[in-house]
């Protein structure tokens, strides 16, 4: 199981594959209450850097793109029904889609933990 | 924004306390502390401590003040007795509404509390129209805190005996553990609560010693946005503009009796035509159906998806768990139960028109239980 990271500040969990896409808890912490979220239906095709998913805060609503292409296996459906998991359980319960990958190289061009963690400290 | 933002005289004290500060009106402010949500919900049970240094405070004095102002504003001043606070807004000569504000008659003077966005164009516009025997005064060295909330009585009164005694919309001089400060008993949350004028060089210790009580706790500028918004009142810039009257937006309780029937403010013609015909269009409160929020800039639709008015605050209501907006709505659609289509982002939500506040208001009215 490998996990990689976006610029967008969201995570993508690998097995096999079949990838578990979230946003990192550096996101949730910057969006603050999450009070509403869209995730992608069974079947949705999916494509790298296209819109995905919707998270809103009391702030601001933010799209959440496809960090790498494939078609939906699952929509988080107890996130849409509890959006606040977002921000206790963001890298854990709080994951917004499973999608079958359909282009595994397209993960090369992704970071690993310590280059995110990296990435968010120049933030 | 086209120069830096200048910071307040509490910058540090935000900081130090883990604000995350934006700009905003020209000034770094915090937005937040631990999050919106909780700090909404402190203010709604508790006490929060607004930093809202960025306004405009004002005095105005001279020979004839009453009628000066009466000239720029469509408030009766003459009912406006010693220590007492109006809410009024600056109109220019279409009836537009150029800034709202309260104004509070302190002795010989007027006070004026104006926003912060505005408060340069007020001032030059009220230069440029108060005859030459009135003089303004910004009172740039002034900082002014808000404590709201319905332990705010119990937490002040503790450290400025006698703030009890202020009912709604009254102020007076008090002392803060040795701070002199102008205290009056509003706000902009819904809930009882005190606006506090202090010099810049004492707010620290001002903000130290009301945050030492523990009901208190500072709240930032996101929750002061949510709790205006629960409150039904309208923001300037976003609810409120130039090009937008009274009647429109529904701020009618702010054209006092004598003034409507006598006119003499600006746009008065148009305001009077207005009361008496009614406008097109009209600021109504919106439930907004489902969990997700419809915002500023969204769309009122018709049947056929044309543009027939405008979201101009929208969000979340934390106590109600439910997204709720202002909107301007043709005025045939204005009545409460009244379904309301939304469009944002090519997306229709279904809105109905909700009688305001969203939440009640708790103000402290003297001579009520």
């Amino acid at each position: 199981m490998n996990t990689y990271f976006t610029k967008e500040h969201e995570w993508i969990r690998v097995e096999g594959d079949t990838a578990t896409v979230g946003i990192t808890d550096f996101a949730q912490a910057q969006l603050g209450d999450v009070v509403f979220v869209e995730v992608p239906s069974e079947g949705t095709q999916l494509q790298k850097g296209k819109e995905a998913a919707v998270v809103e805060s009391v702030k601001a609503a933010s799209d959440v793109y496809a960090p790498v292409s494939g078609e939906v296996v699952e929509g988080n459906q107890a996130l849409v029904d509890d959006p606040a998991l977002v921000n206790s359980a963001a890298e854990g319960d709080g994951w917004f889609f499973k999608l079958r990958l359909s282009d595994n190289s397209e993960l090369n061009g992704l970071m690993g933990a310590d280059e995110y963690k990296a990435f968010c400290d120049s933030q | 924004m086209s120069e830096a933002e200048k910071t307040l005289p509490l910058d540090q004290w935000h900081r130090s306390r883990g604000a995350r500060m934006v700009p905003f009106a020209g000034y770094h402010m915090p937005i937040q502390y631990e999050g919106i949500m909780a700090e909404h919900r402190w203010t709604r049970e508790s006490a929060g401590l607004f930093d809202v240094s960025h306004m405009g405070q004002l005095t105005i004095a001279g020979s004839e003040l009453d009628a000066a102002l009466e000239r720029l504003l469509p408030a009766d001043m003459s009912l406006v007795k010693d220590g007492r606070l109006r809410y009024s807004l600056l109109l220019n000569d279409h009836g537009g509404i150029i800034d709202d504000l309260m104004a509070t008659r302190r002795g010989d003077t007027f006070y004026l509390v104006v926003n912060g966005a505005t408060k340069e164009g007020d001032i030059a516009h009220l230069q440029q129209r108060l005859p030459g025997t009135v003089a303004l005064t910004h009172m740039t060295e002034q900082a002014l805190l808000a404590l709201q909330g319905p332990k705010a009585e119990q937490a002040l009164s503790r450290i400025a005996p006698g703030v009890e005694e202020l009912g709604f919309m009254t102020g007076g001089s008090f002392s803060i553990g040795g701070v002199d400060a102008w205290i009056s008993r509003s706000g902009y949350t819904g809930e009882d609560g005190f606006e506090i004028s202090v010099s810049a060089a004492d707010v620290t210790r001002a903000a130290d010693l009301l945050t030492e009580q523990a009901e208190v706790k500072p709240i930032g500028l996101g929750a002061r946005d949510s709790l205006r918004l629960e409150a039904g009142l309208p923001l300037y810039g976003h609810d409120l503009d130039e090009q937008t009257t009274p009647v429109e937006a529904d701020l009618t309780f702010a054209l006092s009796k004598r003034r409507r029937a006598e006119g003499g403010f600006p746009g008065a013609q148009r305001i009077q035509l207005e009361l008496e015909q009614g406008t097109i269009t009209r600021r109504v409160g919106l439930a907004v159906e489902g969990r997700q929020p419809v915002r500023e800039g969204a769309m009122v639709v018709d049947g056929e998806g044309n543009d027939i008015g405008r979201v101009t605050s929208g969000g979340f209501s934390p106590m109600l768990e439910a997204p709720i907006a202002m909107a301007y709505v043709p005025a045939a659609m204005a009545a409460p139960g009244t379904q309301i289509t939304l469009s944002q982002r090519a997306k229709l939500f279904q809105a109905r028109v909700v009688p305001t506040p969203f939440v009640p208001h708790r103000y402290h009215r003297k001579g009520a239980a």
